[in-house]
């Protein structure tokens, strides 16, 4: 029997103690709920916690664990972004527009997680309708890196990563549009996935930019990952974009052998923007994968330096249509005696979006307008198709690229929100992925001056198991997945 | 700017009008275009829309297979080429009625490309209309503003409805012809029963772009759109409305403006729509969360096949088989119930095509007309007329008696035989009878017999007249006119 | 590329969002250092090649069966709505 307190263990782990009945559902819910209130004042992770609900359905899941033949995920506590719809319950996306929005439906992802016998913790914070790095554009407040809390815990699901880095739940749903999952597990020391373009049903996950948005997972480690992936991936009738294709057992091949892989070395991704001692974690990273007999090959994708400016002219566009709903009129804020329509809406708008929000939706409306669309949106998206044959190309020469998450570690609240370019540049290794609709992971290798650090994998489209695979076997050779901040061991 | 000449002979501007029609109808779907919702019109605000409807966080549309059906089956009957890739396109606009502040439409690729259809005028002249385009889009919702002071009510039952947008080249010449086109168009969208045509529930409307250029000039003049326009009339007087105006402010030193007007029909004119001064930008671009839709051959097969005769094929049917002009052959096709009815009513009495028609077009239709029924709601059948229509080809009545009877059938519900029996209103085709009836009346009138022998040809009526009254309106005209030149001539 | 106040102007305005004296400035500021960064697409030889709509090629969208799946939920919903009555969302009033 484990000595391992309860708030240490992994997904998987709880999921064994459950069924062997180690402990209860309702004893390991509380005390991640004890865990989330003790830290909201330091790390605000956290805009809703659904306490009462959560132990409800704590009860009912010992009753089916009791029962015997329940899901594997029953009883298993985790967090929800508060970009994903959760019926009868505050679901804010971050922002003042949908802070009194409650919402009437659960996401598919919600749903799925439902039925597979989770319990919802509550909702965690995140960057502004999905638009930040760093976690510091919430209405509700920036999130901490629980690491060191005057640094930024990375964004826009910083609440995730933050509650999964401090064992507040063993893991948090998430999403990615530009490296939204990534970067946060990297800057934060844990595992996040953002799978395949399709893959997982946008059905009720607030839109930010449609053909970039993926819902996926923040977890302690690939294993779990993989769990959760099972739980959520697959086709929903709901959402036109989700791909009817059959969804494997992500857990079956995890431990396969690495010997004969051909991980790609991106050149574009060992830049001068790359912080050293992350370059130092990363290569000695690759020295494991080596070990554990993959063969490393150089690979080239030439227009991967354009994809911030590509990212930064399609997510704007894609988000400043999105979010033209929010207006006041059906739900979410209204402005006080609007003297007419205009007056509603742009005051309305006004009041309910942050800064950053705001420019992006205006940056949107400037590339989309005429005169513009052709020179900004139509370039852009065939800078894009660029991009997508460059990584598929490298594909041809290996069967998974990897490389650094984030060219630095976790860096000071405040320090980047000056330039809106700056900030913007911490998604330069992920947002090639979101473009070209690759599945994409996080997984923590070192630390830099007591930092976390992340090593970022990218696969071709569906090849998530053999990712987590190889996400699985780095983890079975180091235990940088398991190290929790002093503060909240 | 070019203005009219400041001559001191002013030489009169003969004026062309240029007119294109885009028409909305809204398709037959039993569920909306992106939604599950039902379409069913006159539900309580707001009963019929759902989170996708609403446009709320995080929903996102799923294409009607039915949609695409219909605009497939349009786009075949109209002969144009269809896009076997189309794409649908978000315009961006900000509007109440318009809940995600962006209407799923067609843009650069729309599902319908080049078309035609034919039209054929009252005079019988034929006119091809091109039809640019025409694609799948979402309606949206309904602005209330009565009985609600200082605010407005917005009803979304409405939003989400398919519709089919059908942009006419601007090939129009006069009002006049727009409406026959738009009347075409109307015959065309209910015999493909892709559309109801219910203008007042808003299921079938208009708005036309309207300019004025010199004749012979090739340059188009400024367009001026006039919007919802949704009765026939009200078209042909908004038209023409808008193009007097128009003339009259280029007559006189002004321009006409592009912008879209409104015609309101208590006043009878045109007025600008002040609020929508602003030139919107809709920034379209293809909706990320659609992908292309492919049109299997398979699936085209089939839409091709379940088409029905389109009303040309069956007016050129009725002119060639039953001897018909093309413009009555157009007036019974106008409808498909109309045209089965007609044809109903031909199979039955088996002969005499065009005077089942003359029935058909006039009566029948007269009668439908002043009671506001429709053809379904008639108080004569396809057999009952059919009844009629014998008796008068095999003279038992004469046509001016079968009005009377027809009438009393209308009212009674009574087979053309019983009406006749009733009545005695047989024809008299007895020569022996009428000889004896027009003896009498030659003797009563010895005066005007003595007039007409001596040159007088116009009393030849007076004695029809006479014959007529004597026999209560029976006699067979034909035979009447026969024996009574023998016998007036002595 | 430098853009200018009627620039924010008008985009806010296509927009609908009011920004205030102060936010002003530092939009005109930060849209032209955008707009400047994203020009650097120019750099990038694009001929003959197609804009990407959707990551993942060859996919043709679904369609659904015609049926009626919805019940109505109108009061669940407008307890969202800012303003409702006569289960009408309102809105100040619009002169057409």
């Amino acid at each position: 029997m484990s000595a391992l307190p309860i708030h240490a263990r992994t997904l998987a782990g709880l999921a064994k103690g459950l069924k062997q009945r180690e402990f209860s559902s309702v004893e390991i819910t509380r005390e991640f709920l004890d865990r989330i209130a003790a830290s909201q004042p330091a790390l605000n992770a956290f805009v809703t916690v659904t306490r009462d609900a959560a132990l409800a359905q704590a009860a009912v899941a010992d009753e089916r664990l009791k029962a015997g033949g329940a899901p594997a995920l029953t009883g298993i506590p985790i967090a929800h972004k508060d970009i994903f719809c959760t019926e009868g319950v505050l679901t804010t996306c971050g922002s003042k527009m949908l802070s009194n929005f409650v919402s009437p439906y659960d996401a598919t992802v919600v749903a799925r997680l439902r039925e597979a016998g989770t319990v919802m913790l509550g909702k965690a914070n995140m960057d502004e309708f999905a638009m930040g790095s760093s976690n510091e554009t919430s209405f509700f407040g920036p999130v901490r890196n629980p690491w060191n809390t005057a640094m930024v815990p990375g964004g826009s699901s910083g609440g995730s990563a933050a509650a999964v880095a401090a064992r507040l739940a063993p893991a948090a749903t998430a999403t990615d549009t530009g490296g939204s999952i990534r970067q946060p597990a990297a800057l934060c020391g844990v595992t996040g996935i953002k799978p395949t373009y399709g893959r997982v049903s946008r059905y009720g996950m607030i839109a930010f930019a449609s053909s970039l948005d993926q819902g996926g997972l923040i977890s302690i480690s690939a294993e779990d990952a993989a769990l959760l992936l099972g739980a959520i991936s697959g086709f929903d009738p709901r959402d036109s974009t989700s791909v009817d294709s059959p969804v494997p057992d992500y857990t079956a091949t995890l431990g396969d052998s690495l010997a004969g892989v051909k991980i790609g070395l991106v050149r574009e991704f060992f830049d001068k923007g790359l912080d050293a001692q992350c370059e130092a974690r990363i290569r000695e990273a690759l020295a494991v994968y080596e070990k554990l007999g993959a063969k490393l090959v150089e690979v080239s994708c030439p227009n991967l330096p354009l994809s911030v400016p590509t990212y930064y002219v399609v997510a704007p566009a894609e988000c400043s249509s999105n979010l033209a709903r929010f207006d006041g009129v059906r739900f979410g804020h209204r402005c006080e005696n609007p003297k007419n329509l205009i007056d509603l809406y742009r005051r309305s708008r006004g009041e309910g979006f942050g800064a950053e929000v705001k420019r992006r939706i205006m940056t949107g409306t400037y590339v989309l307008s005429a005169g513009y669309y052709d020179a900004y949106y139509l370039k852009a998206q065939r800078v894009r198709e660029l991009i997508s044959r460059d990584f598929a190309n490298a594909f041809g020469e290996c069967d998974l690229l990897v490389g650094p998450t984030s060219p630095t570690p976790a860096f000071p609240l405040g320090a980047k929100t000056a330039d809106p370019i700056t900030m913007y540049l911490n998604d330069i290794y992920t947002i090639g992925a979101n473009l070209a609709g690759l599945p994409g992971m996080s997984i923590p290798c070192g630390f830099a001056d007591g930092l976390p650090v992340g090593l970022q994998l990218v696969g071709p489209h569906f090849s998530e198991a053999r990712m987590l695979n190889i996400a699985h076997r780095f983890q079975t050779e180091t235990d940088w997945h398991l190290r929790v901040p002093a503060a909240y061991a | 700017m070019a203005t009219p000449m400041d001559t001191t002979v002013a030489t009169p501007v003969e004026w062309e009008t240029v007119i294109g029609l885009e028409i909305h109808a809204q398709l037959a779907t039993r569920s909306k275009i992106f939604s599950s919702s039902a379409t069913a019109y006159g539900a309580a605000p707001n009963t019929q829309a759902n989170l996708v409807d609403l446009g709320y966080p995080g929903v996102l549309p799923v294409l009607n297979a039915e949609a695409v059906r219909m605009a497939l089956k349009f786009g075949l009957a109209i002969g144009a080429q269809i896009e076997r890739r189309s794409v649908f396109a978000r315009k961006n606009y900000f509007y109440p009625d318009l809940p995600k502040g962006y209407q799923i439409s067609q843009y650069e690729l729309p599902i319908v490309a080049q078309g035609s259809l034919e039209v054929v005028m009252e005079d019988g002249t034929r006119k091809r209309v091109g039809i640019t385009r025409a694609h799948l889009e979402e309606d949206a919702g309904k602005s209330l503003h009565e009985g609600l002071p200082g605010v407005t009510g917005i009803d979304l039952n409405r939003a989400g409805t398919p519709l089919i947008e059908i942009v006419s080249e601007p090939d129009l010449r006069s009002a006049k012809e727009a409406v026959a086109y738009m009347k075409k168009v109307h015959t065309l969208v209910r015999y493909l029963e892709i559309c109801d045509g219910n203008m007042q529930e808003g299921s079938f409307r208009c708005d036309a772009n309207v300019s004025v250029r010199p004749k012979g000039q090739e340059k188009f003049g400024t367009r001026a759109e006039i919007k919802n326009l949704n009765s026939f009339r009200y078209v042909e007087k908004a038209i023409n409305y808008e193009i007097a105006r128009q003339i009259e402010l280029i007559d006189s030193g002004g321009k006409v403006v592009q912008e879209t007007r409104l015609y309101d029909p208590d006043k009878g004119e045109t007025r600008s729509m002040r609020s929508k001064e602003e030139a919107n930008d809709y920034r379209y671009f293809p909706d990320p969360d659609l992908l292309p839709v492919m049109i299997e051959q398979s699936m085209l097969d089939a839409v091709r096949r379940s088409l029905p005769e389109l009303p040309d094929q069956k007016a050129a049917r009725f002119a060639s088989q039953h001897g018909l002009t093309d413009y009555d052959a157009g007036v019974l096709t106008a409808s498909r119930e109309m045209a089965a009815f007609y044809e109903d009513v031909v199979a039955k009495v088996g002969k005499e095509p065009k005077l089942c028609a003359n029935w058909v077009m006039g009566d029948f239709s007269a009668f439908l007309n002043r009671d506001g029924l429709d053809l379904p709601d008639s108080k004569v059948d396809a057999a009952a007329l059919a009844g009629l229509v014998t008796r008068i080809v095999d003279n038992t009545i004469s046509g001016k008696i079968a009005k009377e009877v027809f009438e009393a059938m209308w009212a009674e519900g009574k087979p053309a035989d019983a009406i006749i029996e009733a009545k005695g209103l047989r024809q008299i085709t007895d020569t022996g009878a009428i000889e004896t009836a027009i003896d009498e009346v030659m003797a009563k009138n010895p005066g005007q017999l003595a007039d007409y022998r001596s040159g007088k040809d116009k009393l030849f009526g007076f004695f029809v007249g006479q014959v007529m009254k004597a026999t209560g309106g029976k006699a067979n005209p034909a035979q009447l006119n026969e024996l009574l030149k023998k016998k007036l001539a002595g | 590329m430098s853009l200018s106040r009627s620039d924010i102007d008008k985009i806010a305005l296509l927009a609908r969002l009011e920004l205030t004296e102060t936010e002003i400035p530092v939009y005109v500021d930060s849209l032209s250092r955008i707009i400047d960064f994203v020009g650097e697409l120019d750099r990038a030889d694009t001929r003959g090649i197609s804009p990407m709509a959707h990551p993942l090629p060859g996919l043709a969208q679904r369609l659904r069966a015609d049926e009626v799946l919805e019940t109505d939920r109108h009061e669940r919903y407008q307890r969202n709505a800012p303003q409702v009555e006569a289960g009408l969302y309102l809105v100040p009033k619009v002169i057409e």
